[in-house]
């Protein structure tokens, strides 16, 4: 298994390699992307059961990105994965190519069509559903955003997680506090939100989104058993580059060519700080 | 076994249903669900997902004999269509069962999302549909149905007429592994003169004639047979096509009847923009064929309130009127 420094270096690597294709294909939710670039990491590399020779198999692992519009960070973890090469990215968002802007199953590696907000945890919930009738002790993942659930179907999702005790769930939100008009306690403030997930019957863990020891160790196991799991991630939208970070016109901001080196230049700046053995 | 209800019928369509040889039937959701039973018990990956449904859905059996193999959301249809999905992923079966109002409204992101876009083989079955709630009205009416999911690529919509076709197209939608939708009224009609085996894709001609043709689906299609019937006695004869398939729809046959008809009338229990009567406009317009036409069914209005049979017979959705709107459209 790879070390916590080398999932470090993988961290800064995707992403400036999702930077990379934001600003090749000209389009891209930045913000969100880079704030669940860790979460990616740690769930690709060391926690679900997926790979590209096992992903048609019924015991794989699930993971369902309901929030899809983060779908830069996710292609660039499942190229480095082995599902397909990443200079395939080029063609991201241009006339003709698999590569929507959204996950699509044309994608080698992406389980299921998202980018509408509040569906990926009704489908988690049904895989899940359908892992405990067959007895199969795969896991299913789905990682949603803190502005996503102002949709009430993902309140549908978590009652009926907690009354089947999907303990083969596990939710994460990506607790950036942004979305598009600004600060989701403004928009539509759904704090305190663990007490909503364990009112709902939810196993929940509140964790630095960011930190891979403690994203490790809240993936690893259920939280709890009989009682799905929430982790509430706290991440910072832009995460890695200064001028990104919790700047709400991040969201789907483009760099400018200026902008574009400045941030190259602070990730591979850190980079060069990580210890050479990793 | 129950009998017609008494009001969707006059005297005259009872005696002219009985002059036809006419049985009586059940009501297609339960012959809906007794062969989802009888799939569901030869194999465990059927299952049925229902929304608080299971009463309406004559599932309350099917629950009591295979209680692992229904999964209950509540009332959360969004959630319902979620969960099939999910389900279906890992490779059930599933037949997720709503009313049709609920089904085709509230959830439809999750149909074209996560059933048809990303294509997980669902069977999502509209119950009582129409306006199979009669004066429950309109909140329970379901006439934006086919209109709806007409416009997701996909899915196949299906609405049964009688025992046979509602049998044959569970059977289908079971065997598919494609997304379909199974409109099914509530009502106990007649079953429909037995035509060669079923054939998901194609109408089924229940009636030939020479002068004009009748397509229609689901409830209305015994009121065309019985004005085609009718009006026979005035020496007008007339196809009548049972269409339970609307998308796809079997054009070929379609266009064929339609060729040579001197007018043509399509009968849906649905809102007349967008249904089976659009889609057999379009494809008679661009087939540049041009026979007199004309779409029955509810106009874009809120239905006056009534039962079924009222609001059949206040739109014309009946013998009498059928056949009445036919020898309108057939004077010179």
């Amino acid at each position: 298994m790879l070390s916590d420094q080398q999932l470090a270096r993988k961290s800064l690597e995707y992403r400036r390699d999702t930077l990379r294709w934001i600003k090749h294909s000209g389009a891209g939710h930045t913000g969100g992307s880079l704030s669940c670039t860790d979460i990616l990491n740690v769930l690709y590399n060391r926690i679900l059961r997926v790979s590209p020779q096992s992903f048609s198999s019924p015991t794989r692992d699930r993971y369902i990105q309901s929030k899809g519009h983060s779908v830069e960070s996710l292609f660039v973890v499942l190229a480095d994965q082995g599902f397909y090469q990443q200079e395939e990215l080029a063609s991201l968002c241009r006339y003709e190519s698999h590569f929507v802007g959204h996950p699509t199953k044309k994608i080698p590696g992406v389980e299921q069509n998202t980018g509408a907000l509040g569906h990926g945890l009704p489908i988690s919930a049904g895989i899940a559903i359908g892992g405990k009738l067959d007895n199969a002790d795969f896991r299913v993942f789905t990682l949603l955003g803190d502005g996503e659930l102002a949709e009430g179907s993902n309140w549908e999702a978590a009652m009926a997680a907690a009354h089947y005790k999907l303990d083969n769930l596990t939710a994460i939100v990506d607790c950036n506090t942004l979305q598009i008009t600004g600060h989701t306690a403004n928009v539509m403030n759904n704090e305190p939100l663990a007490e909503k997930f364990q009112a709902f019957g939810w196993a929940v863990r509140s964790i630095d989104g960011h930190d891979i020891r403690e994203l490790t160790a809240a993936l690893s196991t259920p939280l709890e058993t009989g009682k799905p799991s929430a982790i509430i991630a706290r991440t910072v939208k832009g995460k890695g580059v200064s001028f990104m970070e919790n700047v709400g016109k991040w969201h789907h901001g483009v760099p400018s060519d200026e902008e574009y080196a400045q941030a190259l230049s602070e990730l591979n700046s850190a980079l060069k700080a990580l210890p050479e053995t990793c | 076994m129950s009998a017609p209800a008494p009001s969707l019928f006059t005297e005259a369509a009872i005696k002219t249903a009985e002059g036809l040889g006419l049985t009586k039937g059940r009501a297609n959701l339960e012959v809906f669900a007794d062969t989802l039973l009888t799939l569901a018990t030869s194999d465990k990956n059927v299952l049925a997902v229902t929304s608080d449904s299971r009463g309406s859905g004559k599932l309350v059996p099917f629950g009591q004999a295979l209680p692992e193999q229904i999964v209950e959301v509540g009332i959360a249809e969004q959630n319902l269509v979620g969960i099939a999905a999910g389900l279906s992923s890992v490779g059930k079966n599933v037949f997720a069962v709503s009313p049709a109002c609920f089904l085709a409204a509230r959830a439809l992101e999750q149909i074209k999302n996560d059933v048809a876009y990303s294509d997980n083989p669902v069977t999502l079955v509209g119950i009582s549909a129409g306006v199979s709630y009669g004066a429950l009205g309109t909140t329970h009416h379901s006439l934006h149905d086919f209109a709806a999911l007409r416009a997701i690529n996909n899915l196949r919509i299906i609405a049964p007429a009688d025992n046979f076709e509602a049998r044959e197209a569970v059977l289908a939608a079971a065997n598919l592994q494609e997304p379909v939708y199974l409109r099914f009224g509530k009502a106990a009609l007649y079953n429909l003169p037995a035509t060669d085996r079923f054939h998901v894709d194609k109408v089924r001609v229940l009636r030939q004639g020479k002068d004009a043709t009748f397509i229609a689906n689901g409830e209305t299609v015994i009121h065309a047979l019985l004005a085609a019937a009718l009006l026979e006695q005035r020496g007008i004869t007339c196809n009548v096509i049972s269409a339970p398939s609307i998308k796809p729809l079997d054009g070929e046959t379609v266009l064929s009847l339609a060729a040579d008809s001197k007018a043509v009338i399509t009968v849906e229990e649905h809102m007349v923009n967008g249904g089976l009567g659009e889609a057999c406009a379009a494809l008679i317009a661009q087939a540049a064929i041009n026979p007199k036409f004309k779409i029955m069914g509810i106009p874009d209005e809120y239905t006056v309130t009534g039962s079924q049979a009222d609001i059949f017979r206040h739109y014309g959705i009946s013998m009498e009127g059928l056949s009445e709107t036919m020898l309108g459209l057939l004077e010179p």
